[in-house]
């Protein structure tokens, strides 16, 4: 892959990698002896470990020219293959913390392995590591195909990858060491935070660079939704995490935001981190690989249209739903609740959209496990979102917050649209970009298919079982006007649906190692596909100039 | 004059409405536009054949 490269952007990788290890040599030293100077020894090890792959084949000799006329699909290889890696160890994470909340003496009194400290990892590794390298990768595939031409730039896509990568390794190690600055979502510190602003900028600059040189009149609706995911996304990070460092050798900070402020911009950030990074790029996903894979054109584009419109224009108002019954002005309260309510419109639209383009083609759902993985999603988004917009409704929030059922609500969002999709768009994808006929193994498909759906229908179950029991417990009275029962009284009413969730977590999690060994077999031993063209080009027939960066 | 919570509110509820009523007029304007008809029915088969490709 690296002698797929020219020469001058291997000498521009060296720079690179030659500036961060410094970077990181000068963490270390600073930091020696805390977490921050772990991290620097974390920036300056894999930094040399890259720089010194790069430098032992910077004299191979140059590509080819005539690799400028195909799709660049070295990086979306290696994002498919980390998104994939960094579900297995976010997915394990969140295991242990659910067999963790079952039998809490799993911590085996380390610090490193309490609750406060892996369900941080847990989250991050798979909503930003299997979560954001999905979207990462499958948008540089979507943008190439879709605009019919070429990644613009051969250093840029990887920096993005790579750097991305970075991120979340020192957000998930941290987190294990105690670095937390205690914001859900965005836990980590400011200097991985400023770091992923300039990987963050780089994907936005990738991404117009490339639709610029576009051989589609049309900007086909997948972009616009990846493109409102990398924009909002970098908003929203930037304003949650303005924060000033107490020193350049330490990680600690304090945001710029107090008091209420800072928990209407935290939820801000929070909600539209479900909106946009688990919702909008999602979707630009779902608007590529369905009618991709049901070979049918989406049921209505119009409506496709209509719902972006809605959806990015309703969900920023969405966040103060979080904060119900707080310090927040009530009005805040009611407009995030009324906002909340009003994107039920575009969600189901959007839902019935995916839905109804499988209309005719409901032989395919039934013969192929991977659309059915899609239209599984396609389901799920319809479902959580009809209850997010209920569990934003103040009087059912009295009964549900805190409980588990939000935990259940995010996890029918989190495994049974974002990751059945993620699935889905992966074994439509893989094939096609390894150039292979077809996936190694269609059981497995099937398999993983029916572990990942019954794991999420059993985790979501316990969860909903548990939470309103909770909410329940926690609203009885007894005649005498006191609370009926104790806190540790409705813990172990949980102690069952807590086991029921471990199981279910587990079919989960084993359909994705399946998932896995499918992939690798699928990269190692699946028989070639010989592709007639795969060359970007315009509509009309003849190779487009435009298509081609220039020498 | 300082920016007090009931201005917040006025604007909120005055300038708020207009402008998300507008926005959605613009686009349910621009997604039915009638003549965008060939150009969106173009874009949605568009992905159906990018990896072969209309290039044969």
């Amino acid at each position: 892959m690296i002698s797929n490269l020219t020469v001058e952007t291997r000498q521009a990788a060296l720079a690179t990698l030659g500036l961060c290890a410094f970077v990181g040599l000068l963490m270390a030293v600073a930091g020696a002896g805390e977490a921050f100077g772990a991290h620097g020894a974390i920036v300056l090890l894999a930094s040399l470990g890259l720089f010194l792959a790069v430098l032992r084949q910077l004299d191979e000799p140059e590509p080819p020219v005539s690799r400028l006329r195909s799709y660049y699909d070295d990086p979306i290889k290696v994002g498919i293959i980390l998104a994939m890696v960094w579900a297995a160890v976010g997915m394990f994470f969140g295991l242990w913390v659910a067999y963790l909340l079952a039998w809490p003496d799993l911590t085996f009194d380390t610090p490193w392995a309490s609750f406060g400290r892996l369900r941080p990892a847990h989250t991050t590794a798979v909503i930003f590591g299997f979560g954001g390298s999905a979207l990462i990768a499958t948008s540089f595939h979507v943008m190439q195909r879709t605009s019919r031409a070429r990644l613009a730039g051969e250093f840029s896509p990887w920096f993005v990858l790579i750097g991305y990568q970075l991120f979340v390794i020192l957000a998930v190690t941290g987190y294990l060491m105690g670095i937390n600055q205690s914001k859900e979502y965005a836990e980590a510190e400011w200097y991985a935070d400023i770091w992923l602003v300039i990987v963050w900028v780089t994907y936005f600059v990738l991404y117009i660079r490339t639709l610029a040189r576009r051989n589609e009149p049309h900007i086909y609706v997948a972009n616009w939704y990846y493109m409102a995911f990398i924009l909002i996304v970098a908003v929203l990070h930037i304003f949650n995490n303005i924060a000033v460092p107490v020193s350049w050798g330490g990680s600690q900070s304090y945001i710029l935001w107090s008091g209420v402020q800072d928990a209407m911009m935290q939820w801000w950030y929070g909600h539209n981190a479900v909106a946009f990074f688990l919702t909008a790029g999602f979707l630009g996903m779902l608007y590529y690989y369905l009618p991709k894979r049901a070979e049918r054109p989406i049921y209505s584009y119009r409506l496709s249209i209509l719902s972006f419109w809605g959806i990015v224009f309703f969900y920023v108002w969405a966040g103060s739903h979080h904060l119900h019954y707080t310090a927040l002005p009530h009005w805040v309260q009611t407009l995030g609740m009324t906002f909340s309510v009003m994107l039920l419109v575009p969600s189901w639209a959007t839902a019935a959209n995916a839905l109804l383009t499988l209309n005719g083609a409901w032989h395919k759902v039934r013969d192929d496990a991977t659309l059915r993985f899609m239209m599984v999603a396609a389901i799920f988004y319809g479902l959580t979102t009809f209850e997010g917009s209920f569990l934003a409704i103040r009087g059912v929030n009295a009964l549900s917050h805190y409980t588990d059922w939000t935990v259940g609500h995010v996890h029918a969002g989190a495994l049974g649209w974002n990751a059945i999709l993620i699935f889905g768009a992966v074994y439509a994808a893989v094939p096609v970009i390894w150039r292979r006929e077809r996936m190694w193994s269609n059981r497995l498909i099937e398999w993983h298919f029916w572990l990942a759906v019954m794991g999420t229908v059993v985790y979501v179950f316990a969860m909903w079982n548990s939470g309103i029991l909770q909410g329940l417990m926690w609203r009885t009275y007894t005649d005498a006007g006191t609370l009926q029962y104790s806190f540790i009284d409705s813990l172990l009413a949980m102690n069952p649906y807590y086991i029921a969730r471990a199981v279910g977590g587990t079919m989960f999690f084993v359909g994705t190692l399946l998932g896995i060994l499918n992939i690798w077999m699928t990269i190692r031993q699946a028989p070639e596909a010989h592709l007639a063209v795969d060359h970007p080009t315009s509509p009309d027939g003849e190779t487009g100039e435009r298509s081609v960066p220039a020498e | 004059m300082g920016i007090d919570h009931e201005s917040l509110v006025a604007f909120a509820k005055t300038f708020g409405l207009i402008y998300l009523v507008v926005m959605f007029l613009i686009s349910v304007a621009y997604a039915f536009w009638p003549s965008k008809k060939g150009e969106f029915d173009r874009a949605a088969r568009s992905v159906l054949d990018d990896e072969e490709g209309p290039c044969r």
